[in-house]
């Protein structure tokens, strides 16, 4: 299939129903809306099933319910709308159904605005939600790798009965460009064994989040422990870029590591030896692989579009080996490549003593910079 | 063990759609006869193995445990989503929630209202004792005037807390029900009409003919702290006055229908 001029949150609706979403369910919110049109016009064709719901709250727990009956069912949201899922999240998380959400994030908190954010990161890399669950977290770059993502995130959440994130920005929600999608796949046509269809010539099956005994809901959490461990082991995803001979080591998810992939090239345009290293699976994380990074590289760079959320996770597994510094732009403003790029000059001519948090160092020079009105 | 001789004609057991665990229900709850209407509609339509329940937080929390059919539990409130979500990807299924007067009528206002407004090809049994049993006995929405709770010490003043709600004559104006009733469960005569009721909910449901609910006033001795039988008389002194019995909406289709 040839590739096609496509906007992302129309591509992303029509890479799920190829994957066969057989159920979606959503509220209007920008900058995610797109999706659901999408989905209103396309589901009802296809035959499947689309309600535009009361409210967030109520789409969550209509994906709930049809997960509960094994067919791939899924929505879309952005930051706020996804706050008000949270109820449901938690309750589809502890009754182990799989379902798929897209977070197109935007900027907050709050009201916040419709500018695009990685302000989430906490609420969606660290579950969110009430209880002890651990959900998959997925991060594109562009409208392609969002599209090949959607496939996969129903594929994992079929495998591990679990929730998958994926978690794009307004930038990748609203941007046009080229992107090819994947055939359509056949629908499921068997329920899996675990799935609410009636009890037909069987036993009846109930599905729920209810442990009343506490020792129940211990050896439940340690089952979702345990799955969440072997997802550690087997899915972590990255992308590298330039990482080789890299002395510095530019960290960044999403449109922030897109971004930052830019200044990356420009700077070695002008010789300095800087790669990127891009965590596609925010959850589980690469942590091993930044572990490496941290033994092979002076110093490391974090790039964010927010006050420095996935920094913490990136010094707690950098240990002081080598000293991290912090880019971030935030509330809704995407950085520059020439932001990033004078970032990387900062760090190679006169890099930080780290005498301070780097989250704190990144705010002096900040304040400069929007003072400037940079 | 008993057996049964040859001559004698078997005319009471235990529906077969129920499961024969021992309820948790309080002496003189009402939850279990309201079970039990379900349990033999179900049957008596042969629809229990394409039926699956949804069950409530509250009081019959583990009522997926009582019935002998596929079951969901669902977050508080949102039972009607969740069957919204199910009945749309399984359109052939029988798809019900079974919910008490806090979870319908207060935090689940809003899913209720837009399933009777969508028209969802779903039946709803409310149980409404005017009190949430399972918290303890705290002022709900359908609370009456004056009654004491443990929220409403002096007497639920409407002054303060405002009016019991009414939600068969607030759903009866939805367009997309199809059959709203209230009964209620405080005597013989009455649980029969709530079974006739229960049925035609169901047949509602099964001619896809829209949103079905009956609502059915029951007792919660525990928390009125009354008796067993007292409790059932201040449903028909009490609880009638406020919420009047009676058909608030049967589509013709329903009407003419005898079962």
């Amino acid at each position: 299939m040839a590739k096609h001029l496509l906007k992302g949150n129309e591509a992303f609706a029509e890479a799920a129903i190829r994957a066969g979403c057989e159920g979606f369910f959503g509220y209007p919110i920008t900058p995610s809306t797109e999706f659901l049109e999408h989905m209103a016009k396309r589901m009802p064709e296809l035959g499947r099933a689309f309600v535009q719901a009361e409210s967030e709250v109520a789409a969550i727990n209509m994906v709930y319910g049809a997960a509960c009956t094994g067919k791939r069912a899924m929505t879309a949201s952005s930051s706020p709308g996804i706050s008000l899922m949270m109820e449901g999240i938690s309750y589809i998380a502890g009754t182990e159904v799989p379902a798929v959400i897209i977070n197109v994030m935007r900027g907050g908190p709050g009201l916040g605005n419709i500018a695009p954010s990685q302000g989430d990161y906490f609420q969606m890399v660290k579950g969110g939600g009430h209880g002890d669950y651990f959900p998959i977290v997925l991060a594109p770059a562009s409208v392609q790798e969002a599209i090949d993502q959607i496939g996969l995130a129903f594929d994992l959440a079929d495998k591990y009965r679990s929730i998958v994130h994926v978690i794009a920005d307004g930038n990748i929600g609203q941007m046009m460009e080229p992107a090819e999608l994947p055939p359509m796949r056949e629908l499921r046509k068997e329920p899996p064994d675990w799935a609410v269809t009636g009890a037909r010539g069987r036993k009846p099956r109930f599905l729920s989040s209810i442990y009343i005994d506490p020792v129940d809901q211990e050896v439940t959490d340690i089952r979702l422990l345990r799955r969440w461990m072997e997802i550690e082991k087997h899915e972590v995803r990255y992308k590298e870029h330039f990482m080789k001979d890299a002395e510095i080591a530019v960290i960044g998810f999403g449109t922030a590591g897109r971004v930052a992939s830019s200044a990356v090239n420009l700077a070695r345009e002008e010789g300095i030896k800087v790669g990127l290293f891009r965590p596609i699976t925010l959850a589980p994380f690469p942590k091993k692989e930044v572990e490496t990074i941290s033994r092979q590289v002076k110093r490391i760079l974090v790039v964010e579009m927010n006050t420095g959320m996935m920094l913490e996770d990136i010094t707690n597994i950098v240990q002081g080996r080598v000293p991290v510094e912090f880019y971030g732009r935030l509330g809704g403003v995407t950085p520059f490549p020439d932001e990033i790029l004078d970032e990387i000059r900062r760090v190679r001519n006169n890099p930080s003593d780290n005498s301070k948090y780097a989250r704190e160092e990144w705010l002096d020079r900040l304040e400069n910079i929007i003072q400037g009105g940079g | 063990m008993l057996t049964k001789p040859a001559d004698a004609e078997l005319i009471y057991q235990r529906p077969e759609s129920l499961s024969g665990v021992a309820t948790h229900y309080c002496p003189g709850c009402t939850h279990g006869i309201a079970h039990r209407l379900v349990a033999e509609v179900l049957d008596e339509m042969g629809i229990r193995e394409k039926t699956i329940g949804v069950a409530p937080v509250g009081c019959s929390v583990f009522a997926y445990k009582y019935f002998f059919s596929d079951y969901v539990e669902a977050a508080h409130g949102r039972a009607p989503a969740m069957a919204t979500g199910i009945k749309r990807v399984l359109p052939d299924r029988t798809i019900y929630t079974y919910q008490g007067d806090g979870d319908l009528a207060s935090i689940g206002m809003a899913e209720i209202m837009h399933a009777a407004a969508r028209g969802e090809n779903i039946t709803v049994i409310f149980i409404n004792n005017a009190i949430y049993g399972m918290t303890g006995g705290q002022m709900a929405p359908t609370t009456l005037p004056g009654m004491k709770t443990t929220s409403s010490p002096l007497g639920r003043d409407v002054e303060l807390a405002g009016f019991p709600i009414r939600m068969a004559e607030i759903l009866a104006n939805m367009d997309g029900a199809g059959y709203i009733v209230r009964r209620s469960l405080h005597n013989p005569a009455n649980i029969r009409k709530a079974k006739k009721a229960i049925r035609l909910a169901f047949e509602t449901q099964e001619r896809n003919l829209g949103f079905s609910m009956v609502e059915l006033l029951s007792s919660c001795p525990t928390n009125w702290k009354l008796t067993p039988n007292e409790a059932l008389k201040f449903v028909g002194e009490h609880m009638v006055p406020v919420f009047p019995l009676g058909d608030y909406k049967v589509i013709p289709e329903i009407a003419d229908l005898k079962v």
